[in-house]
């Protein structure tokens, strides 16, 4: 029974009800670096990794708040918490891999300001989620945002070679492929319960 | 038109150091942060079901723009610059946190179907990059204009995709039925699918009014 429920989670999280295509969290990198296949996955799985600290992280400051009545400082320790956190993987890939730190720009410091981080930490306290169902909600939803981002990138890598009028060109055309994805991904609900 | 700017120019010239619209206009049309700069679309997306969420979202917004704007202008000789990301979260946090309590005193209701979005402004990237591009290199005054501009521009772009979305998938209009009974709802548009559609479609005329100037 506890296995079924943590599967159900990870799919919901993942697929019915993807962080992007039905939340709309995380628009901002999923049109900025959906460009090229490459660049979108990994960052996928920068997002994913930044999203498992601070699910975890923000279990704890949720039972600490609560324990000393504080429920207003929710909020702005979540956000203290992702924002270290991003600066973590932001040296490290910095580190490791200069290539992608350039590849990635802008985009790497902005995972702060990534409504899907923030988002699932506050789902998955409005939720009441335990330890184990937080950290799996949040490798659902780190599954579902590289998933999203992926299709994409893989799409627009093909447009690039198609003839479209010039107006359509850019965010627009993005957004349209965007709908059209979100129209089959509805074909999930249901799924895994 | 050009008699109304002048009236804004006296107005609100007097708590500007110089005066000029033109950090007030630029938000509304030739900057507008939606549908020119493409910046913070999650909320756009997420709550403009409804023509009234559309109006709400906006509204708190712009409340939260406009304080952080002010602070973090206000503040911008202090803030030491290696810090000054961390900063200008912390603080834009601290009014939405406001914002967040004071609309569920308001209404409940509203509370409900905006959800976590409210708490969402904070990652709202329209905020932070005005904080960072504007405020923080510009007197109180001009940030002052700019941050109405921008959310005066921000909840017009929220509005047309509100209005259009409910209109088409609900018949309706601020919850006033508009079309004959007979009309059939496209379900769609209320769907998240719709959010997509409707933007794309906005963008669309947009880029083509820009062409033809």
């Amino acid at each position: 029974m506890q296995e079924e429920s943590l599967w159900y989670i990870f799919i919901n999280a993942s697929l019915v009800n993807n962080f992007v295509l039905a939340y709309f969290l995380g628009i901002c990198p999923f049109l900025g670096v959906s460009g090229k296949m490459d660049t979108a996955s990994k960052m996928g799985a920068a997002v994913t990794f930044v999203m498992l600290i601070s699910s975890m992280c923000a279990y704890g400051i949720h039972a600490f708040l609560v324990a000393i009545n504080a429920p207003f400082l929710q909020l702005i320790s979540f956000i203290v918490v992702i924002a270290s956190t991003v600066q973590l993987v932001e040296m490290f890939i910095k580190k490791m891999s200069p290539t992608l730190f350039r590849a990635l720009g802008i985009f790497l410091p902005l995972i702060t300001t990534n409504c899907a981080i923030l988002g699932l930490a506050l789902f998955q306290t409005s939720k009441g989620y335990g330890f184990v169902e937080s950290v799996v909600y949040a490798l659902g939803a780190g599954a579902g945002f590289t998933l999203a981002l992926v299709l994409i990138a893989g799409l627009r890598e093909q447009l690039d070679f198609a003839e479209v009028p010039d107006v359509v060109k850019g965010t627009a055309l993005t957004l349209l492929i965007a709908g059209i994805l979100s129209l089959s991904f509805m074909g999930f609900a249901g799924l895994g319960s | 038109m050009a008699d109304n700017n002048k009236r804004n120019a006296g107005f609100l010239g007097s708590i500007a150091t110089a005066p000029s619209t033109d950090e007030f206009i630029k938000g509304l049309w030739r900057d507008n942060p939606v549908f020119v700069q493409v910046l913070g679309m999650c909320p756009v997306l997420a709550v403009s079901n409804t023509a009234e969420n559309a109006l709400a979202m906006g509204l708190a917004t712009t409340f939260v723009l406009l304080m952080s704007n002010i602070l973090v202008s206000s503040l911008r000789n202090f803030i030491p610059k290696q810090v000054r990301i961390a900063s200008y979260i912390l603080i834009i946090a601290t009014f939405v946190t406001i914002i967040d309590y004071v609309i569920q005193a308001i209404s409940i209701e509203l509370h409900k179907s905006l959800g976590a979005f409210i708490s969402l402004i904070v990652v709202n990237c329209l905020i932070l990059s005005r904080a960072e591009a504007f405020a923080s290199k510009n007197t109180i005054g001009k940030s002052i204009l700019d941050a109405l501009g921008m959310g005066v521009g921000f909840t017009f772009a929220l509005f047309c995709l509100g209005a259009v979305r409910e209109l088409l998938g609900n018949g309706s209009l601020f919850d006033y039925s508009l079309f004959p009974a007979n009309f059939q709802n496209w379900i769609v548009m209320i769907l998240p699918a719709g959010g997509f559609f409707t933007l794309a479609i906005w963008l669309l005329l947009f880029n083509s009014m820009k062409k033809k100037e």
